[in-house]
């Protein structure tokens, strides 16, 4: 099969489209269900967002970090958690001693989050956090360093991801079992919706099966599937409708390099989910239908021969991404299959969406490719897909069921597979890998080296807020956690009391555990 | 009878897409293959790797632990008297790292990007090496 045959998902490609290929001309931007983008004016009344992934180490240099990438123009922060944060280990537990500030800043309490946001006017400016398992006690962190700084919850802008589903198909930061997971999601869902209105409770994230291996199609379904299961969760309880809360849900996605179908997959999507939200569960307005998402560019469509191709491969992925309609973007940096980007390679890439945003003039009109008989047929075929596919998963009992069974990681397993045996093959192109290779040696890098003693001043300052605190309070508050999580009540009220007590993230995991026990991971290659 | 062989993911890093890559070329390969899943902890993959009787353990580390990490699971299986058992690394290994991975003992490292065939020969050469399967 040549490569022009179909696109990397499998969808059949022709030499020419014309007026017959597509299914009806769609609405105009800003008009439901949104095939041509959210907004009637596009990027013209606000442009997407810079949103750099940044973090490493100490909170004192991850925070140094974040005051430069404002300063170069950054308008979003980006928090990246180190692994034992992530999966609700403190920095002193012996465990993870060689993880701590590794692939992201190490938060053990409220100290923590103080120091890293110190400076920065959290009122003005919006922060996401790629955070799953242990996202309700970040969020809890992140409110309360807020508020001791005088920006009242109301004002706080910005995301966490908290989409636990994901996790135990393709990104492993999983700590209990599904449905006490999706409580907490819940319980974190109804929090903001009624007291930190301005931010978004949940990213459901496909890009994690993307970079796990799911082709374009699969990553968009299989996200919208959790979606689906969260609303339903959420709406199971009784205690908010969908226009409530579905204005919170925003989605996260990987861009990798098939240029048309990656925009064919967004276009796709945000029509699926204004579909589903509106037939499913009847909402009418157009901020419950909207399907709002972020992405990466880069990932695993980056590769270590002839790295400095990277560069390239991330604008044109930021290309398509803005014309998939995107509202913030991630460019990954050229070195990242190598190491922790060095400053100068995160602010090339940062200036790679600031080029295409200002010097291209692709913000000047709203979803220039609408009507393009190819775009257009392309999107028709991609939701086509999407609905089979989500029709598979629920036939199968649905996400959870899927995910326990290891029905969902087999399937990406299997497309993993087949990319890696087309790559190596040859029949999937990629230059400098299979095609134009070189015996260019790997680039002399400065990459971020760990600063052993931050791992020391970190766990110094452990022990020192351990010392100071009140024991007794953090006693009275773990428990008082433990208690409500066996009820029904609101877990977000009890965590913003442990944090302010300056309970560690791994006590308040462990007293959650005691009562949920953990996820029991199957193994499917 | 195929050689085994344990795939491990020690450590709190849950990309585990090139671990079931392989741990899959190794099975098309004709090998037994035992996939421990994620976030392993290095005692429980050494007692894995006894319990399995394993030919080889391949180590997969993306998250830059894999000096620690390497050394770690070797010292445990000289002290469960397995010392025997090859261990190989792959992951996001800088070039750098691995002569250092070699001085600590591991047989094989496996760079990001190494030819699958390349990671099946190599393991099926250990396989051939170990003393138990020349009985």
């Amino acid at each position: 099969m040549s490569d022009f045959d179909q696109t990397p998902s499998g969808i059949p490609v022709r030499p020419v489209y014309g007026p017959d290929d597509r299914r009806a001309e769609p609405p105009a931007p800003g008009r439901f269900p949104f095939t041509r983008g959210n907004y009637q004016n596009g990027y013209r009344d606000r442009l997407w967002t810079f949103r750099q992934y940044s973090g490493f180490g100490t909170p004192e240099e991850s925070n140094r970090r974040y005051r430069y990438l404002l300063e170069q123009g950054g308008t979003g922060l980006s928090v990246a958690l180190d692994l034992p944060t992530q999966c609700g280990y403190d920095s002193d537990d012996p465990e993870v001693t060689e993880e701590v500030g590794r692939v992201g800043v190490a938060i053990d309490t409220l100290k923590d989050a103080e120091i890293l946001f110190d400076g920065i006017p959290l009122d003005q400016i919006s922060t996401s956090f790629t955070i799953n398992g242990t996202a309700a006690i970040l969020l809890a962190c992140y409110v309360a360093a807020a508020e001791r700084a005088g920006v009242p919850r109301a004002k706080l802008t910005g995301t966490i991801q908290n989409d636990i589903l994901k996790e135990y198909a393709s990104r492993g930061t999983w700590i209990w079992p599904p449905e006490p997971s999706l409580r907490l999601i819940a319980d974190t869902i109804e929090f903001c919706a009624e007291q930190v209105p301005r931010f978004n409770a949940i990213s459901v994230a496909g890009a994690h099966f993307r970079d796990a291996g799911a082709n374009a199609v699969q990553e968009m379904a299989f996200t919208l599937a959790d979606g689906v299961t969260y609303c339903d969760t959420v709406l199971a309880r009784g205690r908010m409708t969908i226009e409530e809360f579905a204005p919170q849900v925003s989605f996260f996605f990987y861009t990798h390099g098939d240029f048309f179908e990656e925009i064919a997959k967004y276009r796709a999507g945000r029509r699926r989910w204004a579909t589903i939200v509106r037939e499913r569960y009847g909402a009418t307005s157009d901020k419950a239908c909207m399907f709002r998402f972020g992405c990466v560019s880069g990932g695993a469509s980056l590769f270590a021969p002839q790295a400095h191709n990277n560069i390239i491969r991330v604008a044109y992925e930021a290309m398509a991404s803005a014309l998939g309609g995107v509202q913030s973007m991630f460019t990954a940096a050229w070195d990242e299959p190598f190491a922790l980007p060095s400053e100068e390679s995160t602010t090339l890439a940062l200036r790679t969406q600031q080029i295409l945003a200002y010097e291209t003039g692709i913000a000047r009109v709203a979803d220039p490719l609408g009507g393009s008989y190819f775009v257009e047929a392309l999107t028709d075929e991609t939701e086509a897909r999407i609905i089979e596919i989500m029709a598979d998963l629920e036939r199968h009992g649905g996400m959870v069921r899927a995910i326990e069974d290891g029905y969902l990681q087999g399937l990406i397993a299997d497309e993993a597979y087949r990319a890696h045996q087309e790559i190596e093959g040859g029949t999937r192109p990629v230059v400098g890998v299979n095609r134009f290779a070189s015996d260019e040696p790997a680039p002399d890098l400065a990459t971020y080296e760990l600063d052993s003693g931050g791992r020391d001043r970190q766990l110094k300052r452990l022990a020192a807020v351990k010392a100071d605190r009140d024991g007794a309070a953090v006693r009275a508050r773990l428990a008082a956690l433990g208690r409500a999580a066996e009820g029904t009540e609101n877990l977000m009220g009890p965590l913003i009391d442990c944090v302010n007590a300056y309970c560690t993230v791994g006590e308040m995991v462990a007293a959650l555990t005691a009562v949920w026990g953990e996820f029991q991971q199957p193994v499917v290659f | 009878m195929p050689a085994r062989i344990l795939v491990a993911k020690p450590g709190l890093d849950g990309h585990d897409r090139g671990a079931k890559i392989v741990a899959r070329a190794l099975r098309d390969a004709g090998f037994e293959v035992v996939f421990t899943g994620i976030r392993q902890r290095v005692d429980a993959i050494v007692a894995a790797a006894v319990q399995e009787d394993v030919a080889v353990v391949g180590l997969s580390i993306l998250s830059g632990a894999h000096l620690a990490l390497t050394a770690k699971t070797i010292e445990g299986l000289r002290a469960a008297g397995a010392g025997d058992i090859a261990v190989v690394v792959g992951g996001t290994i800088p070039a750098a790292d691995i002569p250092r991975l070699r001085e600590a003992g591991a047989a094989a490292v496996f760079p990001t990007g190494t030819p699958l065939d390349v990671v099946v020969a190599q393991v099926r050469a250990l396989t051939l090496e170990a003393p138990c399967e020349s009985e």
